[in-house]
Formats: structure tokens, C-alpha cells, sequence
């Protein structure tokens, strides 16, 4: 090998490793995510109650915030705007998802918890944001999230915001219409 | 027919008979004219040229589309085009700007002078600097071609924040985004040369030390591309799949997350805005002391300072998030990285300062760019430090504050280098010197132009007006119209640029082979104008006085 060859080896080198690299920020990301709580994601799966004592001696207000992505005609409203709640505790707020459009479809809350260190301890008992859901043209369905702020909550988080962001579930529904389209086109 | 063998065996490490990759192109090439010798060529000085060309035609396209942009805020309200096309305009101004204008005018001056400051015949890979050249027009005309598809060209800003470029995108963004794989490609081609070329190319007796500050800038540059090209291409294919596959990399909905594109991007974006600049610090660098008659003050801080610069860009790319809702340790360590990143740059701003002390100082052309460069890029600098206060950044984000900043940095800035360069070396390339009479006219409007354009943009800022907006509120008014004199007064004078580039190419005072008075570096040993093949038998730099 001259030495540029072996200069354009190393280089190219480098190159894919920085390939490998970029490839391997995602997973990364979202482990370091998982771990640290730093982008308010809370967790996917129900968690079991921890039961034990109640901090009486603290209150901290968890507000919840609901949105409508674009696409979706769907509204959906906290019973409670805000509730006041002791760390240990646990406590059920019920959502109503209601389908304003004139045919079904799916859609899906996706939560967010700021500020992020709380998302740790936010502890989601049941929730709908765990599955998507189906709504019928013009169906309301109220449906509950159960959940508990664990006990080592940090002393300075005086109020957790529980934001939920409805998005239509696009595969779904592009796999459904696709199949109506072939059944259609069949018939 | 002109032999075009540079004479291997004789160059410092290729020593075999099939010699470097230099060697290898030259004996199936033949002398063509007319236009396919310029879609064939595998000359240095040839593919320099045309990559400066290139990039001064994109220079005059994307600031066309400036002007628009300032025609419409002349005034409030909206008059002259329709907010869509404003943001087109925008995208497209920005985009053209940082990969079509100031990336390939300084891999155009890497072309032409590196291979002559190293003592090389050529670049190490001629043939593959043909193709990442030519991948260059294919890709803009691709990314141009976009403004005509039905929903419009690219609408999200350059910075193409995931999902408004992926679910809220128009149906070209899949041409976008294969544009931008193209300059990436054409970047990495490159910087893979330049590398080569430096390490392995240098003539006896060079060693690294002693090479010039623009060919160190530019190896430190490579390297940085090396680096985070295929992040820029691994954020824009996530995009494609986003788009056309299905996946959620950026789309909350499916499970992604928008903030995860924000920090790749910057992780590019960053190390990216030095790319544009590190060049810019080398040909200053070689500048200032020519019209000093001094030799460059502290020529080893500079190489070290450009080296931290580079690895310190990799530590500070959430600064441009400050207001995205990161904890505070993060807001903290990011605030403290780019605040540490100005103190290897005012290294440098003291080096030429201190070069200029005591100085025999004439004032020609480029050295009038030159110092225009320095003190007007260290305004940029200044107003970076203040949005690197994350508590202030809070307010200034996305402000016009932001704008007024990066654009100190990269027009008076990386532009000016640019400018400053080819008035330099335009007597090496051409045989004639620039009209000097025209040049000063040139400078003098173009600094005059470009306070005008940009200085109120940071009074706008501060007092609240956004960025990216195609009408604002009545307060602005008077900030916006002198911004809008002065882009225009900036944009015209650049014909003068244009007319003394033609006008020297065609004739004029002529230039020795020294042409400038102070001139040390090895280019200036060559005749003017450098003839088509340049030390092809490498020079014997043993004792040569460098720098
Ligand atoms: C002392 C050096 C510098 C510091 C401390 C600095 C700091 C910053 C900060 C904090 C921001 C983010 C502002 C915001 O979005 O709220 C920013 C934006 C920017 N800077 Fe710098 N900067 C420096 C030098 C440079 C240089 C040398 C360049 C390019 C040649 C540059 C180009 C940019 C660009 C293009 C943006 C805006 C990107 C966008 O949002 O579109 N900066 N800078
Ligand atoms: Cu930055």
C-alpha cells in the first residue's frame, strides 16, 4: 500500500465508525433517556402500587394538560384539571375521549411529564395511554389513569404537569384502508 | 498535448513505480478543449477554479433570495409574496448559503492552494476531486429544481427541526433530503483528499509545523467533516424513513421523539458553523502578516488554539437548546463548554492584533478584508457569548438577535475570508493583480452594506421581534428598513466583485511570481500565473524559510 492508500484506509476508517456512531445515538439516546427521565417520557407498561406510607406532610399539585395533534377529531378532557396530591398516595383521575368526526377511527395519547426529573417517579398504575383506542363516529368513552408519586420524589418539584397529546394511529389506519381499497377493488 | 506526469519517484514517500494515486490518472488523460476538459479535468488549479465559480454563482443565487426576503420586510405587512414562499425563501437562502457558497469556496481555495503551499503536483485523488466536484451542481440544481414541485421547495428553515420537515413537509422534502446526501458525499470526498494530500504529499523538508496556517485550518476542517458528515446524513435518512417508511424516529405519535432530531442535528450543526469558520481563521492567518511585513505572532498557539476549537465544538451543540426544556446540569455544562470555546478563539484574535503591532502595515484589498474580517467577526463572537448565557438565551432565542449573530460571523466573517482570499491570490492565479481602485470601492461598500444590514438586527432582537417571520409588528419598522437598505446596498456591490473577478482574469497590472511585498509562503515561488503543472518535481524545502 502507497501512503495515501494507507491514509484513505484510516480515514474511511474513521468514516464508518462514525457511521456506527450516528446508527448507534438512537438506542443510546433512548437508554439514556429511560434511565435519566430527561425527556419527560413516562413508562409504556403498568407499574404495580407501591404500598407503605403516605407522606402527609407533603402536597404537590399535578396538573394535567390535554391536546389534539393535527389529523385526529377527537377531544379529550381531564375530569380534574389539577389535583392535589400527597407523595405515596394513589390516586384515579378519569379522561373522556370523545369522537367529534363522522366516521370511527384510532387514536392514541401520548403522554409527556415535565418537569423530566419527575417522570422517574411517576408511577402509572393503569392508563390509557398504554393502549391506543377505537371511537366510533360520535362516541364518548371516559376511561380512568391511576397513578402514584413515589416517596424519593426531589424536595423542590412542587408540581408535576402530565401533558397527553392525541395522534391519530396512522399505521392502523393505512393498513385498514389499504385493505378496504384491495376488497373493494376485488368485489 | 501537454505530458501530465508528475514525476513520482522523486516525491518524498512515493517511491514505487505505480507511485501515488496522483500518478495513477495521469497517463490515460489527454489535453481536451472545450467544455468536456472541464467535465473531465482531474487539475487541481482546474477543479479550484470551477469550485469557486460554483460557489460564487450559489453565492449570487441565494443572496437574490435574500433580497426577496428583504424586499418583503422592507415595510410591515405583507406585499410582495405570499408567507409560503417567504419561508421557501428563507430555507432556501440558508441552505444555499452554508453548503452551496461558503463550503465549496473554501474547498475551491483548498484546491488551488494546498497542493501549492505543501509543495505538491496535485491533490492526492485527482480523479475522485473531479466527481465530488461535480456532484456539487447536480445536487443544487436537484435541491433548486424543488422551488418548482408541486407544494413548493424545502419550508422549514435550514436547520429542518423534525416534524415539521417529516409529517408537516412538503412532498418534495425526498429531493431535499437526496440533495443534501449529495453535498455530504461531495464533502467527505473531499475532505478524504485534503487529508491525503497534506499528510502524504508535503515535499521534503515540510515538516507539519512548518506548513501554513490555511493548510493546518483546512487538515483540522477535514477532520471535523470526517466526523460529522455521516451524522448529517444519518439525521436526514432517519427523516427519509420517517417520511416514506413509516418509522417514528421523530414522530411522537409513533413513540419518537422531536427532540432526539434537534440533538443530532446540533451534534452535526455545530462542529458544522466551525467548518465554516476554521478556514476562514487560516487564511486571515496568512494574510495579516503579509501586509504586515511581520511574521505571524504565535504560530504554534494558533495550531493548538484551532486543534481545542475543533474538540470543543463536539461539547457545546446544546446551546442552540437551551430553551427546549433540558434539566439544569445540562443547561449548566453547555453554558460553561461554549463559553470555553471563546477562549482559544480570542487566542487567536490576540495573535492578530499582536502580528499587526509594530507592523510596516499597507493597506491593499485583501488585507482591508482581512481586518475588516477580524474586528467584525469578534462583534459575532461577542453576541455569541451573550446567547451563550443560558438565562439570557431564554429571551434571545429565536429572536432576530440570533440572526444578527451567526450572520456577523459568517458574512462579515466567513464571507470576508473568502473575498479576502481571492483578492490575494487572484494575481497567482490570474498573472494580473486585481484593479486596486475597484477592490477598495468593493470593501468599502460591502462593510458599509453589511453593518448597515446586520447591526439592527440586534436592536430588533432585543426588543422581540422572532425570526423566520414575513411580517412583524410597527415597532420594528425602522430596524427592518435600514436592514433592508443595507442588504441591499451589500447585495449590488457584489456586482463589483464579479466585474473585478472578470477583469482581472482578463487582463491588468501584471503580477510577479512575488506579488505581494511581504509574501513568504511557497506559493509565491511559482511563476504568475502558476502554470497548469506546478512542482512536479517536488522543491527541496530543506532550509527553506518558513513562516
Ligand atoms: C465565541 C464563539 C461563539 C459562541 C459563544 C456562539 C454561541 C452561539 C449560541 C449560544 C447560539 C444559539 C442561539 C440560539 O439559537 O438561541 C448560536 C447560534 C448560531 N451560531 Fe454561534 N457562537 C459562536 C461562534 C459562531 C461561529 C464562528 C459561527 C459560524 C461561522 C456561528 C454560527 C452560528 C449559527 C449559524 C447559529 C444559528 C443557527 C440557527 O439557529 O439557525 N457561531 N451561537
Ligand atoms: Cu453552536
Amino acid at each position: 500500500m502507497t501512503p495515501v492508500q494507507r491514509t484513505v484506509t484510516k480515514t474511511l476508517f474513521a468514516l464508518m465508525m462514525m457511521v456506527g456512531f450516528t446508527i448507534a445515538l438512537v438506542p443510546l439516546y433512548d437508554v439514556f433517556c429511560n434511565i435519566t427521565g430527561l425527556n419527560g417520557k413516562s413508562a409504556s407498561q403498568p407499574r404495580a402500587i407501591v404500598s407503605g406510607e403516605v407522606d402527609e406532610s407533603r402536597y404537590v399539585t399535578v396538573q394535567f394538560i390535554t391536546r389534539t395533534g393535527s389529523g385526529l377529531p377527537w377531544r379529550l378532557t381531564a375530569q380534574d384539571r389539577q389535583v392535589r396530591v400527597h407523595p405515596g398516595q394513589a390516586y384515579e383521575v378519569r379522561f373522556a375521549f370523545v369522537n367529534h368526526g363522522k366516521t370511527a377511527s384510532r387514536g392514541r395519547a401520548v403522554p409527556s411529564v415535565s418537569p423530566s426529573e419527575a417522570s422517574l417517579h411517576l408511577r402509572k398504575i393503569t392508563c390509557f395511554c398504554f393502549q391506543e383506542q377505537r371511537l366510533e363516529a360520535g362516541e364518548r368513552l371516559e376511561l380512568p389513569l391511576m397513578f402514584q408519586l413515589s416517596r424519593d420524589l426531589p424536595e423542590n418539584v412542587h408540581t408535576v404537569t402530565l401533558a397527553y397529546t392525541l395522534y391519530p394511529a396512522a399505521e392502523e389506519q393505512l393498513t385498514s384502508n389499504v385493505i378496504a381499497l384491495t376488497q373493494g377493488g376485488g368485489a | 498535448m501537454a505530458p501530465k506526469s508528475p514525476p513520482k519517484a522523486t516525491l518524498e514517500h512515493s517511491q514505487s513505480a505505480s507511485g501515488s494515486a496522483a500518478a495513477h490518472h495521469v497517463e490515460e488523460h489527454h489535453y481536451r478543449s472545450g467544455p468536456l476538459r472541464w467535465l473531465l479535468t482531474t487539475n487541481h488549479k482546474e477543479i479550484g477554479s470551477l469550485y469557486l465559480i460554483f460557489s460564487l454563482s450559489m453565492f449570487m443565487i441565494g443572496g437574490a433570495m435574500a433580497l426577496i426576503i428583504r424586499l418583503e420586510l422592507f415595510q410591515p405587512g405583507l406585499q410582495m409574496v405570499q408567507p409560503e414562499f417567504f419561508n421557501q425563501m428563507t430555507t432556501m437562502h440558508g441552505l444555499i448559503m452554508v453548503f452551496g457558497a461558503v463550503m465549496p469556496g473554501f474547498v475551491g481555495l483548498a484546491n488551488w492552494m494546498i497542493p501549492l503551499q505543501v509543495g505538491a503536483p496535485d491533490m492526492a485523488l485527482p480523479r475522485l476531486n473531479n466527481f465530488s466536484f461535480w456532484l456539487l451542481p447536480i445536487a443544487f440544481t436537484l435541491l433548486l429544481s424543488t422551488l418548482l414541485m408541486p407544494g413548493g421547495g424545502p419550508n422549514f428553515g435550514w436547520t429542518f427541526y423534525a416534524p415539521l420537515s417529516t409529517t408537516y413537509a412538503p412532498p418534495s422534502t425526498t429531493f431535499f433530503i437526496f440533495a443534501l446526501h449529495m453535498a455530504g458525499i461531495s464533502s467527505i470526498l473531499g475532505a478524504i483528499n485534503i487529508i491525503a494530500t497534506i499528510l502524504n504529499l508535503r515535499a521534503p523538508g515540510m515538516r507539519l509545523m512548518d506548513m501554513t496556517l490555511f493548510v493546518w485550518t483546512w487538515l483540522i476542517t477535514a477532520f471535523l467533516l470526517i466526523a460529522v458528515m455521516p451524522v448529517l446524513a444519518g439525521v436526514i435518512t432517519m427523516m427519509l424513513l420517517d417520511i416514506n417508511f413509516g418509522t417514528s424516529f421523530f414522530n411522537a405519535a409513533g413513540g419518537g421523539d422531536p427532540v432526539l432530531f434537534q440533538h443530532l442535528f446540533w451534534f452535526f450543526g455545530h462542529p458544522e458553523v466551525y467548518i465554516m469558520i476554521l478556514p476562514a481563521f487560516g487564511i486571515v492567518s496568512v494574510i495579516i502578516p503579509t501586509f504586515a511585513r511581520k511574521r505571524l505572532f504565535g504560530y504554534a498557539s494558533m495550531v493548538y488554539a484551532t486543534a481545542s476549537i475543533a474538540i470543543l465544538s463536539f461539547l457545546v451543540w446544546a446551546h442552540h437548546m437551551f430553551a427546549v426544556g433540558l434539566p439544569l446540569v445540562a443547561e449548566l455544562f453547555f453554558m460553561y463548554t461554549t463559553m470555553l470555546i471563546a477562549v482559544p478563539t480570542g487566542v487567536k484574535v490576540f495573535n492578530w492584533i499582536t502580528t499587526l503591532f509594530r507592523g510596516e502595515i499597507t493597506f491593499e484589498t485583501p488585507m482591508l478584508f482581512a481586518l475588516a474580517f477580524v474586528v467584525l467577526f469578534t462583534i459575532g463572537g461577542f453576541s455569541g457569548l451573550m446567547l451563550a448565557i443560558a438565562p439570557a438565551d431564554f429571551q434571545y432565542h429565536d429572536t432576530y438577535f440570533v440572526v444578527a449573530h451567526f450572520h456577523y460571523v459568517l458574512v462579515p466573517g466567513a464571507v470576508f475570508s473568502i473575498m479576502a482570499a481571492v483578492y490575494y491570490w487572484l494575481p497567482k492565479w490570474t498573472g494580473h493583480y486585481p484593479d486596486e481602485r475597484l477592490g477598495r470601492w468593493h470593501f468599502w461598500l460591502s462593510v458599509i452594506g453589511v453593518n448597515l444590514l446586520f447591526f439592527p438586527m440586534h436592536f430588533a432582537g432585543l426588543a422581540g421581534m422572532p425570526r423566520r417571520i414575513p411580517d412583524y409588528a410597527l415597532q420594528f419598522a425602522d430596524f427592518n428598513m435600514a436592514s433592508s437598505i443595507g442588504g441591499f446596498l451589500f447585495g449590488f456591490s457584489q456586482l463589483l466583485f464579479i466585474w473585478v473577478i472578470v477583469k482581472c482574469v482578463r487582463g491588468g497590472v501584471k503580477a510577479p511570481a512575488s506579488a505581494w511585498d511581504g509574501a513568504t509562503d511557497l506559493e509565491w515561488t511559482v511563476p504568475s500565473p502558476a502554470p497548469l503543472h506546478t512542482f512536479e518535481t517536488p522543491p527541496d524545502l530543506r532550509g527553506f524559510k518558513f513562516h
